[in-house]
């Protein structure tokens, strides 16, 4: 019980901080308006010597063990469905860590997927 | 064209790309796994037949490019949209599986599953009518 509950925190939590991290050192690299190959790849280098970019990817590594650790011991139709979690707790992230102004239809909105994507995993199971 | 609505077209294909290339590249990768064969024990010379078998098999080597196609396009649409917009909004990515699910792979899906991609839907059609960015705007 114990295992299962410290896999669930390093999926939701990691994996949420992970993505935020990403997400905050694209912002420092600056919108991307040129989208020939060399450009690209000119974005994704800059982004890749930020340590954000680095710490990100750590946590989205140890997130993603940690989904397949507790695939082994839970079941699938009890994961799934509780990784739902992450999309509340990333909209929370976004507002406050990373300033974004959620309104009031967007908490709707990630509500209404956080129960579709719960529903999604049952009817799997 | 307004750079508002730009910007919506601009995150739109973006998040169309990763909501195709990931259930795909992780099906791929799936099957590959699957056709390479399993692990037979963590010996290194185990280990080593089992990565060999893994990265000489073609669908693999698909499975890995569609799913880097899939994390560029995430970089790149977090290089102007919100966070709390994209996550919600890549979630679509559950009805391409169940209209795989039920037109390709000719699977059952059941009607709770159907009900959970109607509400994701729902769902992401209201994020969607959301502006993409609430952020300082900094060209790159």
């Amino acid at each position: 019980m114990l295992t299962a509950a410290i896999l669930y925190f390093l999926i939701v939590f990691p994996g949420t901080a992970g993505e935020m991290c990403m997400s905050h050192t694209m912002k420092t690299v600056g919108e991307v308006v040129d989208f020939r190959p060399h450009s690209i790849a000119r974005a994704i280098g800059r982004a890749m010597r930020r340590g954000w970019f680095w710490l990100g990817l750590l946590m989205m590594a140890t997130a993603f063990f940690a989904l397949l650790a507790m695939l082994s011991v839970a079941k699938v139709s009890f994961v799934f469905p509780a990784t739902a979690l992450s999309y509340a707790v990333g909209t929370l992230g976004g507002r406050l860590f990373l300033g974004e102004r959620v309104t009031p239809q967007r908490w709707f909105g990630v509500l209404l997927v956080c129960i579709g994507v719960a529903l999604v995993a049952i009817g799997k199971g | 064209m307004t750079p508002s609505r730009g910007l919506h077209l601009k995150t739109l294909i973006l998040i169309l790309i990763m909501v195709s290339t990931a259930p795909l590249g992780n099906t791929l990768l799936g099957k590959g796994m699957k056709q390479s064969g399993a692990m037979e024990s963590w010996a290194p010379s185990s280990l080593f037949h089992f990565f060999f078998c893994a990265f000489t098999t073609g669908t693999i080597w698909l499975g890995i490019a569609l799913l880097l196609t899939y994390f560029v396009a995430y970089l790149l649409v977090l290089s102007w949209a919100d966070y709390s917009y994209v996550l919600p909004a890549s979630s679509i990515s559950s009805l391409v599986i169940a209209l795989l699910a039920h037109f390709v792979l000719h699977e059952t899906v059941t009607p709770v599953r159907w009900a959970g991609v109607a509400a994701i839907c729902l769902g992401v059609f209201t994020v969607g009518h959301t502006h993409p960015r609430t952020t300082e705007h900094r060209p790159c």
